[in-house]
């Protein structure tokens, strides 16, 4: 019993480990695509953020700096995004793509340039990274039986941008829907027209709802590259920022159902780690692509109107022309 | 030249020359950034791609690729699509190819197996594109977010085959045994020696020459054919193709298949072509790249070839570059191609306004005239 316990637990434990920057970057693209901006852009957001955070952490040995140049490189990106989709009315999805291509030639070439290894950056100390906190009274409550340990496995021991990606997850619920920031960026995605009848401005609206996506997409970047790794490497996101997407049509962007899809495709991901050549009976093995591959074939699923439906915000994809 | 004329003008040839320079111009940034003096670079790349007789080998080699899904792109990009998984269609694709040599008796000759693996990529490429197609039209999903989902699929679906179904006996590299020699599409420094000239050998073969077939049957099917017509009305405005009698589900399907199909081709010039056998991630970068062949190309079979040559330039010269300089590497390449997406497609209209407004100014006599931009 207590075998299977803590094998749960591990598994669980690691669950929330890779799903922690899925749901920071889903909660971006949540905001962005409420105010009708798509979001593909994520995964790049998020590469460009890994890269800033693992070089500023490696020359300061800093952590909080390396946090402060995620974000910083994150919102530079996102800005861009807004300057080619809300100001000059570009493709957003065109956009989206250009930034994940520039994310992924730009880190690799600065890096080189920077540090001459490849592509990499150094390889950080632990003074230089988000270590995992032990939280208190851990030992002292160890006795309970089955809460002790959930307390000790899965809910201690982790750095702090797993407990900020949860923190995140009711704050953002609480901005978007009671909140009047909320309401007007809710309203800019569905019906912009009204937002600007109401004598908002929707590209002010649309880029604050950016911005608060590179910050978020910052942190994840961060947490990618100085929490749950200890150096930027080529391409480190793999696909991240494209699971959180999914996730969010998953949860049909709300922060309540986004997290428990991106804790759902986080969960697979740590189950195919675990099953990784494990013989079950009745079954052989299990192939691990397969559950690699179902978060995508889950929302592919979805989208088809299969189980349920994912219906996004209205305006989504579209820019705003006012009329004159 | 009159007002409208000139805002043509701006339009066709302006807007795109100066989208091209500034990608160039911040290319050019980015090079002295990392404290590379780009006309050096530039030299060099140059001296790479053009300078020897296997670096233009190598030029058009890529070029090919490039040819193929930058079409694959276009054409979508025509009935109003954005195709963003060239990537799993090409890497489906090569499954295809090598599904259909590996059924065929090894005994046969060239001229059954090449067509069979073309056609063989042709049907995967266009399968992996049917289901997005067929769920964005008839399930209302959309076929951005589907063709991302399934270049993931396609990966995990290869990586699966290659080291569990397809893997070479006793092989610990994830790769299929060799084609038969009868199945490979020749070289051309090979098909050039039997005519008595003799060129360095490079990987370039005789598949750039289907790119070539199918930029041509891509200019034809959308601009000389009824079904071409219809992609084109559905892509400029789906509602009022309606009325014209043309049913857009339909088109939708049928234009990502053929998109889906000339992606599937880049595993001809790949595979069938080069490497003789099937490996992973052979189409890496090859379908993302097509969408800035695309959009620099302007959609046109002409332009998507231009295009394709600049990608395949910047590919063999960059290796060329990471060789000469050490703080640089090919990903070079990948910023450019960035660039020419971000400014050639995000902000191909930056600048318009301002063009137009310095180039085509709106007098008494032209607003009188009610001449709207």
């Amino acid at each position: 019993m207590s075998d299977l316990l803590l094998t749960l637990l591990l598994t669980l434990d690691a669950t929330l480990r890779v799903s922690s920057p899925l749901i920071l970057a889903a909660m971006a693209g949540l905001f962005s695509e409420r105010a009708g901006v798509v979001d593909i852009g994520l995964e790049g957001k998020m590469l460009a953020a890994a890269f800033a955070a693992a070089s500023v952490a490696a020359v300061f040995g800093s952590p909080w700096l390396g946090l402060a140049a995620a974000i910083v490189a994150s919102c530079c990106l996102a800005l861009l995004h807004g300057f080619a989709t809300i100001t000059h009315r570009g493709d957003q999805i065109v956009s989206g793509v250009a930034i994940n291509i520039l994310a992924a030639g730009l880190t690799i070439i600065l890096g080189l340039a920077w540090f001459h290894q490849g592509g990499l950056t150094p390889a950080l100390n632990n003074e230089s990274r988000f270590l995992s906190i032990t939280l208190p009274y851990v030992e002292q409550l160890a006795f309970i039986p089955v809460l002790g340990p959930i307390y000790k496995e899965l809910i201690s021991g982790h750095n702090i941008l797993v407990y900020v990606a949860f923190a995140v997850v009711p704050l953002v619920w609480w901005v978007v829907f009671r909140t009047r920031f909320g309401l007007r960026l809710r309203a800019v995605g569905e019906n912009p027209k009204a937002v600007d009848t109401a004598g908002l401005s929707v590209i002010k609206l649309r880029y604050q709802a950016l911005i608060v996506g590179g910050i978020l997409c910052g942190i994840a970047g961060a947490y990618i590259g100085t929490a749950y790794n200890a150096q930027f490497t080529r391409d480190m996101t793999a696909g991240q920022g494209f699971i959180a997407l999914a996730a969010l049509i998953f949860g049909k962007w709300r922060p309540l159902t986004v997290m428990l899809a991106c804790l759902l495709f986080g969960f697979l991901d740590a189950l195919a780690v675990r099953l990784q050549g494990v013989q079950i009976e009745g079954f052989g093995v299990i192939p691990v692509q397969l559950i690699e591959a179902a978060p995508y074939i889950l929302t592919v699923v979805l989208l088809a109107g299969f189980i349920g439906r994912a219906i996004p915000p209205k305006a989504v994809g579209t820019a705003y022309v006012k009329e004159r | 030249m009159n007002r409208e004329n000139r805002i043509t003008w701006i339009n066709r040839l302006l807007l795109p020359v100066l989208n091209v320079l500034t990608a160039f111009a911040v290319t050019a940034v980015v090079f002295w950034l990392i404290d590379v003096n780009p006309l050096e670079a530039a030299e060099i790349l140059l001296y790479g791609a053009f300078g020897y007789e296997e670096g233009i080998g190598y030029t058009i080699y890529y070029t090919t690729n490039f040819i193929f899904t930058g079409l694959a792109v276009a054409v979508a990009f025509h009935a109003g699509l954005f195709n963003i998984g060239g990537e799993g269609q090409a890497y489906i694709g090569g499954l295809g190819a090598g599904l259909a040599i590996f059924m065929l008796d090894p005994t046969l000759g060239a001229w059954l197996f090449i067509p069979a693996s073309i056609i063989g990529a042709l049907l995967f490429g266009a399968l992996w594109a049917l289901i997005p197609a067929y769920l964005q039209a008839y399930r209302g999903s959309h076929i951005v977010i589907t063709t991302i989902m399934f270049n993931f699929l396609a990966a995990s679906l290869m990586v699966y085959l290659m080291v569990h179904v397809l893997r070479e006996m006793g092989q610990m590299t994830p790769q299929s045994e060799l084609f038969p020699t009868n199945a490979w599409m020749p070289f051309v420094h090979d098909v050039a020696a039997g005519m008595g000239y003799s060129i360095e050998a490079s990987p370039l073969n005789l598949s750039v020459l289907l790119a070539l077939v199918c930029a041509v049957a891509v200019w034809f099917f959308l601009w000389q054919t009824r079904w071409g017509y219809a992609i084109r009305a559905t892509g400029k405005n789906s509602t009022a193709a309606v009325y014209g009698g043309i049913k857009p589900k339909r088109v939708i399907i049928v234009a990502m298949c053929i998109s889906g199909a000339l992606a599937g081709l880049v595993s001809i010039n790949e595979l069938v072509g080069y490497q003789h056998r099937l490996v992973m991630d052979f189409h890496l970068g090859y379908g993302f790249g097509g969408i800035a062949v695309a959009l620099m190309g302007r959609n046109h079979p002409v332009g998507i070839i231009v295009a394709a040559l600049l990608f395949g330039t910047l590919y063999q010269g960059g290796a060329e570059l990471a060789f000469e300089m050490s703080g640089v590497s090919r990903d070079i390449v990948v910023v450019m191609q960035g660039l020419v997406i971000l400014f050639c497609g995000a902000l191909e209209y930056m600048y318009r306004p301002w063009l137009i407004r310095t180039l085509a100014p709106v007098t008494q006599q032209t607003s009188a005239a009610g001449v709207t931009v």
